[in-house]
């Protein structure tokens, strides 16, 4: 009796020690993707106390659902570029080339599913052309992904001559229904969006794809020491390109939808909104602008965060023009977090 | 060190040029199973492009090396590791924002079929490894971070990935430069047990005293050719190894007469 009630006593005694020790190497590892996760309950707590019935209402976040699987798609895929120390700033034309493919498979009769497809195809290609030509041609990503931009967007402009196209029938396809129908969450009046979800299985893919997987492992050891990669065996050129791959896709994914999302409509420069909101994305997730490190999780709560800012600052009362102003603070003061937990260390 | 050990790497009349520049002269160098070779020479003396060599990073325009009795040709990075040389650079070794174990699996993780690592392998594999050359402390483990260890610690993760690669011969770039003296006693402590494994270690240092500690037998280069070598026992002391070098740098030839008798 006595000595259970000893072994009791030490078990008590030692918890609390070796449970802080845990949460406090749990925070050493995870800090960014926390700050991250903070910034975003930090910012809606911000807006609520404001607004309360408006922030409790469900139909807010309707309209959240429905716009945030964009940039997350895209700043989760951005993490994969920084991380092996480049840079993407051509995935907002390669969102709008894509849209065009998948919008003229469409009208060409290929069913929506397979276009979709064919559309990932069509991202995974242009991402490998890029990739060939930052890493082949040896121009600076930044440079060239600039340049890369504006002429993916001439050329899409060219073809496309101005117009938007439309498909409207389309809109009865099961395909259509799959990628972005919306469902009633129980009994309330929040529903859900499709593609909501796909962003969600995104998110673990890109998760597990980063953390888990030799490519990821290696694209964090190109960012980190990218001579000593080398050394070891690993090859630098096809990680490099490789992560121009998984921007394009994403990027391609991202353009399919938002044609969806526009009720089947495709317009050429539908990407080009998304090019500053997902790098603050990325930013304000806690990925750092050095590479070699980054987090998943923490693009998704960046991702989350931008897209509350806009929409819940004019939610929370104040007018229109204090969005940016907002914006920058909270991009600011996150950094300045990101700093405390995770400086760098060589 | 008995001189009848076999010769585990030999390099013979390598030469190697860029441009007009000859920097290597033909040098002869054989390293034994088992030993601790100092490598010694000043700056410019042709050192780091001998360690290029070892390491497969240069391919020497003349000469051969043979290796575990094999000549080899080509001669490149991967074919020098799979001859089983695994050289340690100062700089360029570890990727510090990773873990110990990131690091000792980098470029060859441990996977299943789909590609995704085995993670409680790797971490079982890296404290097996650690524990062989006594890389163990109560302040670290395999997942700690690298670039909050010091120097020498930082010298046992390389050293201990060298060991995972399957490595008999180890080659340690300037592996205790800029290292205080409890550190470089550390990085004394993994040479100590990589060599009693039976594997084989060349030693390259600027402070001769450092070498002198750890090294079983000399080599030394001066421009480009080999100036003398020597097992410890055929030196009186480090200051013997000094004075030679000494000579060497101010006459360009050393009185080799003076050596002793090896045994």
């Amino acid at each position: 009796m006595n000595t259970a009630n000893d072994a009791t006593t030490d078990a008590i005694s030692e918890d609390p020690c070796t449970e802080q020790s845990r949460w406090t190497l749990f925070y050493r590892k995870n800090g960014r993707a926390l700050n991250a996760f903070l910034a975003l309950v930090l910012v809606w707590v911000f807006f609520a106390v404001n607004n309360p019935a408006l922030f409790l209402n469900p139909l807010f976040y309707n309209a959240f659902l429905f716009s945030v699987p964009a940039t997350i798609f895209l700043t989760t895929s951005l993490v994969f570029v920084i991380v092996s120390g480049e840079l993407d700033l051509a995935f907002p034309s390669v969102v709008g080339a894509a849209g065009g493919v998948f919008m003229y498979s469409v009208v060409l009769g290929v069913p929506v599913i397979p276009a979709f497809f064919l559309t990932m195809g069509f991202g995974a290609l242009i991402g490998l052309g890029i990739g060939l030509i930052v890493v082949y041609g040896r121009i600076s990503s930044l440079v060239a992904t600039l340049g890369l931009n504006f002429f993916i967007l001439g050329i899409v402009n060219l073809l496309a001559q101005g117009r938007t196209i439309s498909a409207p029938e389309a809109m009865n396809s099961f395909g259509y229904k799959l990628f972005v129908g919306k469902w009633h969450l129980f009994d309330t009046t929040l529903r859900v969006p499709n593609h909501f979800i796909w962003s969600l299985v995104w998110v673990a893919f890109c998760y597990v794809l980063f953390k888990y997987h030799r490519f990821g492992n290696r694209v964090q050891l190109v960012g980190d020491n990218t001579d000593s990669a080398r050394e070891m065996g690993i090859n630098i050129e096809r990680i490099r390109v490789s992560v121009f791959v998984v921007s394009g896709v994403a990027a391609a994914i991202t353009g399919a939808l938002l044609v969806q999302m526009a009720n089947m409509v495709w317009f050429p420069t539908s990407g080009k909104a998304y090019l500053l909101i997902a790098l603050a994305a990325l930013f304000v997730g806690g990925t750092p602008t050095w590479g070699g490190v980054g987090t998943i999780f923490g693009a998704f709560f960046g991702a989350m965060t931008v897209t509350l800012i806009p929409s819940g600052a004019v939610g929370a009362g104040f007018a229109g023009y204090w969005t940016d102003f907002i914006f920058g603070l909270v991009i600011i003061l996150t950094m300045i977090a990101h700093r405390f937990s995770g400086a760098r260390v060589r | 060190m008995s001189a009848a050990s076999e010769p585990v790497v030999e390099l013979r009349s390598i030469v190697k040029r860029f441009g007009s520049v000859e920097a290597l002269s033909g040098v002869t160098m054989t390293v034994r199973r088992g030993e601790v070779l100092g490598l010694l020479g000043d700056n410019g003396a042709g050192k780091s492009t001998l360690i290029k060599t070892l390491a497969g990073v240069h391919d020497p325009d003349d000469g051969e090396i043979i290796v575990k009795g094999k000549v080899r040709k080509p001669w490149t990075p991967a074919a020098a590791r799979d001859a089983g040389i695994e050289t340690v650079f100062q700089d360029r070794a570890l990727a510090p924002q990773h873990s110990i174990v990131t690091n000792i699996f980098m470029g060859r993780e441990i996977t299943n079929s789909f590609g995704l690592l085995r993670v409680q392998m790797q971490i079982d594999e890296a404290n097996r490894l650690m524990r062989e050359i006594g890389f163990t402390s109560k302040v670290f483990n395999p997942e700690s971070t690298v670039g909050t260890l010091s120097g020498g610690e930082r010298q046992g993760v390389a050293i201990a990935r060298a060991l995972y690669n399957q490595a008999d011969v180890i080659v340690l770039d300037e592996p205790t430069t800029a290292l205080s003296l409890t550190e470089t006693q550390k990085v004394f402590r993994f040479v100590e047990a990589v060599k009693s494994s039976g594997r084989t270690v060349v030693f390259i240092g600027h402070n001769i005293y450092h070498v002198w500690d750890i090294a079983d037998r000399f080599f030394v280069i001066d421009r480009g050719t080999e100036a003398f070598e020597g097992a410890k026992s055929s030196f009186t002391g480090a200051d013997h190894l000094i004075e030679m070098m000494h000579q060497l740098a101010e006459t360009g030839s050393a009185d080799t007469s003076s050596l002793l008798e090896p045994g």
